[in-house]
């Protein structure tokens, strides 16, 4: 009779401690899912704000026509990407990268620096295009924690995460280089 | 700009000396000098000399961690002057300094939510990770959204143990601290300047006494000063008794007495033979105007552009090293050249610079309106803490 009752308690108290494990670590992924809402939005942000920026050094007048219209196109179309699919975005916003780089090479940039607001403009699409990798990096730290707790046994079994879709990283190619930075 | 107030924590004491404290009162004071209104939270023991930007996160208490003493504070007392302070703070960033610390570090990531940013400055041991705490720990750690290591090694300790990533952004220098210092030259002797503990081989005293009979036979007006906590008595071999007070060990001294001496040499030399990964004392040692002469490690030459703003010499050879000391000691056009391009470089690791880079990682993790809160779910511990009259738990 003892034995038996001694066994019930071990159970109950085993369960109970299981249980209070599943809570912890649903608590745990609905932190990071939340987390990821935030940097999510994060990112969105920084990312419009370089397209901005970008439209405005196009429409500086410090840049030939030729440059001129090639990242303003690019930075159009990032704009215009925020309704499409994700990877569409990142898509656009990594050719927005690219063509950034492409017009801003280092003579481009000693010219632009030699203008009067010229230094101004480019410290501010360097900030931005800065603010894209910083907040994309930490967006993708969050996701990675966040898959790695999904995919453990008791998170899958007990259905902890409900029905927030599996996060995905976002993979831009977002390092703008602007080379000269005194 | 939607970033005004910010608030820091420190895990150790404020009293103490050390790295972490002397990063985080930098930081602080060279955000405030950017507009931002900054409090820092830590441990003090007595509150009464405070500067009026740090809170007082209750009475340390001195526990072994990490290897040495270490003066932390925790338990209910200190978790509710955390809370206290988030709640008053309303801060738009929170930046946590080495949060694993069981400290007021751990404690604000496990008591705050909202935009938290963490610098990890040391490298820890894998089993203390691993400890029963840890999960506790990890929850708290996840709330983090940005990460920044101060160093390499502190970055590899982070990926390694805790997973994810984190942006490299070292340590700065505030520049302006040691050019205040007044430079007093002792007219007729040229001083050489060795900094760093001299128990610790990898810090290459031994390097520089075997390059001193060179030295002195060839200028007999040199002296040199060894600042570092550490035993002497293990050099006894290498210290020629005739040399006399021309080598003068001083024992370990503080940040202002460490800026005044490097202000008052001739020559810093850095002699040491690995393990270095920054090599900050180089990047001060040009704040103060010094000619330096360091071993080419990749971290120093990197530093020094590869000789351009000091001298650089092959690793452990004394020989060469002592070359390098009577080359400079006696051309004191081509010291006045090193210190000319020692002060443009420096201005690299100055704070100014090195915290725009922080100021991005706050804006990168910040979204429009959001403050730092307290966070009382789940923690029984917290609950009973956060328990104080006016507040409700559930409102949160």
């Amino acid at each position: 009779m003892t034995l038996w009752m001694a066994f019930t308690a071990m159970f109950i108290l085993f369960v109970a401690f299981f249980i209070l494990y599943l809570g912890m670590t649903a608590g745990r992924i609905d932190r990071l899912h939340r987390r990821i809402d935030v940097a999510l939005i994060s990112l969105d942000s920084h990312l419009l704000r370089r397209s901005g920026v970008t439209l405005e050094l196009a429409s500086s007048g410090f840049l030939d026509p030729a440059s001129s219209v090639l990242i303003s196109e690019a930075a159009h179309a990032a704009r215009l990407s925020t309704d499409l699919s994700s990877t569409q975005r990142d898509r656009a916003e990594s050719e927005l990268t690219s063509a950034i780089n492409a017009v801003l090479d280092l003579e481009e940039v000693e010219l632009i620096q030699s203008e009067v607001g010229g230094r101004e403009i480019l410290e501010e699409c360097a900030a931005a295009s800065r603010r894209v990798e910083l907040s994309r990096r930490f967006l993708n730290d969050a996701v990675r924690a966040c898959v790695q707790l999904r995919q453990q046994r008791s998170a899958r079994w007990f259905h902890l995460a409900g029905h927030t879709p599996l996060p995905q990283t976002r993979e831009i190619y977002d390092h703008v280089d602007i080379s000269d930075r005194n | 700009m939607s970033i005004k107030r910010i608030g820091i924590v420190c895990p150790y004491s404020w009293d103490v000396p050390g790295g972490v404290r002397s990063h985080v009162a930098d930081l602080a004071l060279t955000l405030q000098s950017k507009g931002y209104e900054v409090s820092v939270l830590a441990p003090v023991e007595d509150p009464d000399t405070l500067p009026d930007y740090v809170f007082d996160g209750g009475r340390p208490i001195a526990v072994s961690y990490n290897g040495a003493v270490a003066r932390l504070s925790f338990g209910v007392r200190a978790t509710r002057r955390v809370r206290q302070w988030i709640r008053e703070g309303n801060f738009d960033i929170v930046h946590i300094h080495e949060p694993v610390a069981p400290s007021s570090s751990l404690l604000t990531c496990w008591a705050a939510r909202g935009p938290l940013v963490a610098t990890w400055h040391s490298s820890h041991e894998r089993s203390r990770m691993l400890s029963a705490g840890y999960y506790v720990a990890q929850t708290a750690m996840e709330k983090i959204r940005g990460r920044i290591a101060v160093s390499e090694a502190a970055r590899e300790t982070l990926v390694r143990h805790i997973g994810g990533d984190a942006v490299l952004i070292p340590n700065g220098v505030r520049v302006a601290d040691f050019r205040d210092q007044e430079s007093v030259s002792l007219e007729g002797t040229q001083k050489i300047l060795f900094l760093g503990r001299i128990d610790e081989p990898r810090k290459g005293l031994e390097v520089l006494l075997r390059a001193l009979p060179q030295v002195f036979s060839a200028l007999d007006r040199c002296e040199v000063i060894v600042a570092g906590p550490g035993d002497q008595a293990e050099y006894q071999d290498l210290v020629d008794p005739s040399w006399g007070s021309r080598v003068n060990f001083v024992g370990a001294i503080s940040d202002e007495e460490k800026r005044r001496t490097l202000r008052q040499v001739d020559l810093y030399v850095a002699p040491h033979i690995g393990g270095e990964s920054f090599g900050i004392v180089l990047a001060e040692a040009m704040a103060a105007g010094t000619a330096v002469v360091a071993s080419d490690l990749p971290a120093f030459d990197q530093v020094l552009q590869s000789g351009k703003s000091g001298k650089l010499f092959p690793v452990g050879d004394s020989e060469a090293l002592g070359r390098s000391i009577i080359e400079l000691l006696t051309d004191a056009d081509q010291r006045q050249a090193l210190v000319a391009a020692g002060n443009i470089r420096v201005m690299d690791f100055d704070w100014d610079h090195v915290v725009q880079d922080v100021i991005a990682v706050y804006e990168a993790v910040h979204t429009a309106g959001e403050k730092v809160k307290e966070d009382l779910r789940g923690q029984v511990v917290g609950r009973f803490a956060g328990r104080s009259p006016g507040l409700s738990e559930e409102q949160i």
